[in-house]
């Protein structure tokens, strides 16, 4: 086997990082199957309800993985361009670029999956506090930089670009929390907590984290598949990408 | 080594842009203008009742200065950028975030510092609340301030961008709420009787920061916009 | 343990069910969307090299047999 630097260098190179995660795939796609089955059975139908929201609590076992992805996910992009833009790795700007869209999707669904939770839990679909708001401000965010991205016809300066604006986004992302959050405790005084927090029975907490776990292997999945397509589409007139059109093996 | 190089960049810049700023004069209305005329929306729109709009005011006159502020953002690298004196600004040997400062400094002094005096005359049309004045031309001031030094950044990373305009606005705007947020609070603490101050210095540790952080970033995507 | 009475109680979830089973599903759905797009993306380009390839292995036939 050879040495980790030389693993790194050549995973940084987008013809071996295809073969590569390649051979990945298939455990990654099992852990993440596996680990997401048993966490939603677990949640749906043998984790018990809450006391006071009842069986729509268990959105939160969608609702608080996706969430949780959102935000990580969005400084997985911004440290992918980050590389890119310091390092001048291809590979780092095609993984941004992949990132990009994944976390506007998780940020949809943590959004659609807390007003599925809070029509029946409060009433109303949708509620402006604090952490829904951020997590809107955070789509939007996300929407900028594939917007940017998208603008831009030059592959080179749409690469540079949107890492610049996604490292801008992650510096006002702490901002941003904190002052919709201190917004908020000005505006209700009333305090509507969305999870119990820390507190959790842990009936309640395990099959949490297992879909948590769940979700991140969900996630590199997505990730490495959307990065291995741009890496085709982007490598298509290099001969390796016209061998594996072909049809013939890869090394 | 003669007086021309030892010449203020910053000052050079600075003046130069005033002075193109000032030859157009007629185009400095219009953000104002437009700041003025979304004012006769709102009681339009909403209810022209002298109660509601004193509740509204402190945040609806905020969101139209931001607005305000957003649509003159475009107008900071464009015309340079068409006839070329962007590029000539970029591969000179001073220090692009001096250029950018300069130009900042500039441009806010013809968009937000217009919009912050002119923010009395519609605190009097919606009915604010004598208290929130002074706080409201305090926090526009910070906050335009603020705001155009985040709007540099967009308006740098779409100036190559045909109709980037639009796309500046989707960009900035999650970037520009903390402003607003703290802004329209400053003058709402200041109308329920409590003192402003502590938001007012919030604000003005936004505006540091932003000081700090964005003539980095957006010389950085000057450079991306037109180098690609 | 298993914390409904029966089938019937587990899809309508005292009322709540719609939400629940719509909040999942919906999930699930983009889920899936999300893991098979890249892969019809990369087949799809693949696809369209393979064409080109058999385009230009033609043009240079046709070249070569003319001259």
């Amino acid at each position: 086997m050879a040495s980790l630097p030389q693993w790194f260098h050549r995973l940084g190179a987008p013809k071996s990082f295809y073969f590569m995660t390649g051979k990945w795939l298939p455990w990654l796609a099992l852990s993440a199957f596996v680990l997401l089955s048993v966490g939603t059975i677990w949640g749906l139908a043998f984790a018990p309800q809450d006391a006071k929201q009842g069986n729509s609590f268990r959105v939160i076992y969608i609702h608080v993985p996706a969430a949780f992805l959102a935000l990580a996910g969005y400084y997985v992009m911004a440290v992918a361009g980050a590389i890119g833009l310091i390092w001048r790795m291809k590979l780092s700007h095609m993984v941004m670029k992949s990132a990009a869209p994944l976390g506007a999707v998780l940020t949809f669904i943590s959004l659609v999956t807390g007003a599925l939770w809070g029509k029946p839990t409060w009433g109303t679909y949708w509620v402006w506090d604090a952490r829904i708001t951020s997590m809107l401000v955070l789509f939007f965010l996300y929407l900028g930089v594939i917007a940017l991205q998208n603008a831009y016809s030059n592959q080179d300066a749409a690469n540079k670009a949107s890492a610049v604006l996604a490292l801008v986004g992650t510096v006002n992302i702490p901002i941003i929390y904190k002052s919709v959050d201190w917004w908020y405790t000005l505006h209700q005084p009333a305090t509507l907590k969305l999870t119990g927090g820390s507190s959790m029975h842990p009936d309640m907490l395990q099959p949490l984290l297992v879909m948590i776990a769940g979700f991140y292997c969900f996630y590199a999945l997505a990730l490495i598949l959307a990065t291995r397509a741009e890496i085709i589409y982007r490598e298509r007139r290099t001969s390796w990408v016209l061998d594996l059109a072909a049809g013939k093996q890869g090394i | 080594m003669t007086a021309e190089t030892k010449a203020n960049p910053f000052a050079a810049i600075f003046f130069r842009d005033l002075k193109l700023a000032f030859r157009h004069r007629s185009e400095i209305a219009n953000p104002l203008l437009f700041f003025l005329m979304v004012a006769t929306l709102v009681p339009l729109g909403v209810s022209p009742e002298s109660q509601l709009l004193s509740v509204l005011a402190p945040g609806m006159i905020w969101v139209m200065a931001l607005l305000a502020s957003l649509l003159s953002t475009e107008t900071l690298f464009l015309s340079d950028y068409r006839d070329g004196s962007l590029e000539q600004l970029v591969i000179c040997p001073q220090p692009l975030w001096q250029v950018v400062l300069a130009k900042v400094c500039a441009h806010w002094l013809v968009t937000g510092l217009p919009l912050t005096l002119f923010s009395p005359l519609l605190g009097l049309m919606l009915s604010l609340p004598a208290a929130g004045f002074m706080p409201m031309l305090a926090s526009l001031a910070l906050g335009t301030a603020t705001l155009s030094m985040i709007g540099s950044v967009g308006a740098a990373l779409t100036v190559a961008i045909p109709r980037g305009g639009l796309l500046l606005s989707l960009i900035v705007m999650p970037l520009y709420m903390p402003v607003l947020i703290f802004g329209a609070s400053a003058v709402q603490q200041a109308v329920d009787g409590f003192s402003a101050v502590g938001t007012l210095a919030i604000l003005g540790a936004l505006f540091a920061f932003s000081c700090m952080v964005t003539p980095f970033a957006t010389a950085g995507a000057l450079r991306v916009s037109l180098h690609g | 343990m298993f914390q409904f009475d029966s089938f019937a109680h587990f899809m309508a979830m005292d009322g709540h069910g719609v939400y629940v089973w719509a909040s999942y599903a919906i999930t699930f759905a983009v889920m899936a969307f999300i893991i098979v797009s890249p892969l019809l993306r990369a087949r799809q380009t693949l696809k369209a090299v393979k064409l080109q390839q058999a385009r230009s292995a033609r043009h240079n036939a046709a070249q070569t047999s003319s001259q």
